[in-house]
């Protein structure tokens, strides 16, 4: 679960790491009324998950409140990278000496986790540890022993952020560490880490996501789990319980399994079709959760023709082929539905689909077939509207 | 032979009780699979359609020779679970259960390899392993797999397992084991440790490996298969199209950067020789393909 800055600086704050102060705002009235409550100058920032905000004209300082209403103006509603702006952080603006990087998360290869720190912050962290490998000081921590603040001094020697900070950054990394594990991030990353004129260490920016499976021993997250839904498309998909991302094509996709649901969107581009999303609607392949989920699939605009690819394993083919025929009684399809129904009693679930063929269901025996089908019956579809 | 159990294995089931413990353990044995006993402190002393149940782990090893346990506890309990198993000296632990946080899972993959080396763990937010014809430990249908051999099947994906089990077995080839390693972010059984017992076994004459995008597990397993596999591997990878940045369900599936995507594994695969198929019905074929080569 990726959080916004504002979230994750807010976890950070919980665990003592400093942050400037600052508020969100949704209109441009209220990121004034902040800015006179915080003082000038501020820093109004978009909140986007997604990087390279700066570059795109999201963050901009301002000396008034002149300056803050254009700025406000200026990024609400911006489109960053296909994030709209819909929410501003507006923050005290920091008078900064030094600009560092520090970021945790798991190295999988090695199963410990990982810290990278750096005094060269503030820029594109992969393209300095790509050209200058030396600049980035890593750091295995054990999952067991944890960050020692032994261990954290060398790692502050190591990555050069200076003696005159050393003792506060060794504090702050410790404070990072225990939002890291106690706060059960997968990433937890700060870029820049700043030194302010006063000698000061602040994270300026946050980037933390969260580990959904750990949600049921956080009841603070509600907040979070809250904004997670992109556009209306996942939050109807949330809603119903399904694992679903939206993307932009034609072809929606309804998969039993995460494995075979990526797959299906990879043989759909293949043959030359776009998906419009991923949506796994996990083992079964029940009838109701398969009406919820061509509920979600067909409400799409954007959708011309739907692929239903399911795998019965346990759950037999006829069962399969059961629940489509009764989901599509209870939901009223504005696209053709191609099926393609494989594993156990196949045969037999294809029969019970051919048996309710129609120009609305289709059914196709492989994945790459019926791919072939549904590619070609959206793109009839979109030519004649 | 088989990789990881056969028909001697004896197995306990920690969650006998539970809905999904219940009915899969019962599926299990069905299959012919040793389901000697199950676990549950609050009913020791019932048991499951003839299945005895027991406090501990300990306690049904002693009474049963259970060596390998599997577990259906929700995801809460799961740390303490494995814990118990490797104490009891469960030589393997299988985690079916999904949603166990990431910092549990570095915690006891760490703890395990310190306290516990002779504990193998698969898992967790794994389909199990079923050596077909011999013994089936977790969810897989039994009834789409075929034993005999010489196909060896290791992957990080439930269904597309499933898949590629069915179409070998439409097509007449047997398989020897098929290990599910799950696709959680520390799992405890790698595609590593799969392709090094694969190796090592005679009747495992063809490898499938089927991985998906996020981390670098099958970089890792190409990197392996260069430098020390004779028997030659077939590989897919799904998630070619799919979105950087964008979770697909698996906490594994995370794409970051060029590192981790689908295309990157696949380059890795095949420049360690082996046959990358484009989606799961070629990759079918082209293990046919091998097999039917071999001498």
């Amino acid at each position: 679960m990726d959080l916004f800055e504002y979230q994750g600086k807010e976890v950070l704050a919980s665990f003592g790491v400093p942050v400037p102060s600052g508020a969100l705002a949704t209109t441009t009235a209220e990121a004034v009324a902040a800015s006179e409550e915080l003082g000038y100058p501020v820093v109004v920032k978009a909140q986007v998950r997604v990087g390279g905000r700066g570059k795109a004209g999201g963050i901009r300082v301002a000396g008034d409140v002149a300056e803050v209403a254009a700025a406000a103006d200026a990024i609400l509603g911006m489109d960053i990278r296909g994030h709209v702006v819909e929410r501003l952080w507006v923050e005290r603006a920091s008078a900064v000496a030094a600009e560092h990087y520090v970021s945790l998360t798991l190295d999988r290869s090695a199963r410990m986790h990982l810290g990278l720190l750096s005094s060269r912050g503030g820029v594109d962290i992969e393209a300095v540890a790509a050209e200058e490998p030396a600049a980035v000081a890593r750091l295995h921590i054990d999952p067991l022993d944890g960050l020692s603040s032994e261990q954290c001094r060398g790692w502050v020697a190591d990555a050069g952020l200076g003696d005159g900070i050393a003792d506060a950054a060794v504090e702050l990394l410790g404070r990072l560490w225990t939002a890291y594990t106690e706060g059960d991030a997968e990433l937890v990353e700060v870029n820049p880490l700043v030194v302010t004129a006063d000698g000061e260490l602040v994270a300026l920016d946050a980037k933390v996501t969260l580990d959904e499976s750990a949600t049921y021993r956080h009841v603070e997250w509600e907040g979070y789990v809250a904004t997670q839904a992109g556009d209306d498309r996942e939050q109807a998909a949330r809603a119903r319980g399904l694992q679903y991302v939206g993307l932009d094509g034609t072809v929606g996709i309804i998969a039993n399994g995460a494995g075979l649901a990526m797959s299906t969107l990879d043989v759909v581009a293949q043959v030359g079709g776009s998906p419009a999303n991923f949506l796994d609607i996990g083992g079964g392949a029940k009838a109701e959760v398969m009406a919820a989920a061509l509920e979600v699939v067909n409400a799409d605009p954007k959708v011309a023709a739907i692929f239903v690819n399911i795998f019965g394993g346990i759950t037999r083919g006829e069962e399969v082929a059961n629940g489509i025929v009764t989901a599509l009684e209870h939901v009223d399809l504005a696209s053709p539905i191609v099926v393609r129904l494989d594993g156990t009693n196949a045969v037999e679930g294809r029969a019970i689909l051919a048996r309710h063929e129609s120009d609305r269901l289709v059914s196709r025996a492989t994945m790459v077939e019926a791919a072939a089908t549904v590619v070609s019956l959206a793109a009839q579809k979109t030519a004649t509207p | 032979m088989t990789i990881l159990v056969d028909e001697t294995t004896r197995v306990v089931y920690q969650g006998l009780t539970g809905s999904q413990g219940r009915f899969y353990g019962l599926r299990n044995r069905g299959y012919g699979t040793q389901v000697v006993a199950g676990t549950n402190p609050r009913k020791a002393g019932a048991d499951v359609e003839g299945v005895p149940v027991f406090a501990t782990v300990a306690e049904a090893a002693a009474a049963t020779g259970a060596t390998v346990s599997c577990i259906f506890i929700p995801a809460p309990g799961v740390e303490a679970a494995v814990l118990e198993a490797a104490g009891a000296g469960m030589e393997l632990v299988v985690v079916i259960t999904e949603g166990v946080p990431t910092h549990d899972q570095a915690r006891l993959f760490r703890t395990l390899e310190l306290d516990f080396p002779g504990t193998r763990l698969l898992g967790p937010n794994c389909p199990g392993v079923i050596s077909p014809g011999r013994c089936n430990i977790g969810i897989t249908a039994g009834e789409i797999a075929m034993g005999g051999g010489p196909v060896g099947i290791v992957s990080r994906s439930g269904t597309l397992t499933y898949q590629a089990l069915h179409d070998l077995t439409q097509a007449g080839i047997g398989q020897t084991t098929c290990v599910g390693i799950g696709g959680d972010p520390v799992p405890g059984t790698t595609f590593v440790d799969c392709l090094v017992a694969f190796e090592a076994d005679p009747d495992t004459r063809v490898v499938l490996l089927i991985g998906e995008i996020g981390g670098s597990a099958e970089e890792e397993a190409a990197e392996f298969v260069a430098r020390h596999m004779t028997t030659p591997v077939v590989a897919y990878v799904a998630g070619v199209t799919a979105p950087p940045g964008r979770r697909m369900g698996h906490a594994g599936a995370i794409v970051s950067g060029t590192r981790g995507t689908a295309q990157a594994k696949i380059d890795a695969l095949e420049r360690a020789g082996a046959a990358v198929g484009r989606n799961p019905s070629e990759t079918a074929a082209l293990v046919a393909e091998v097999v039917a080569a071999l001498p």
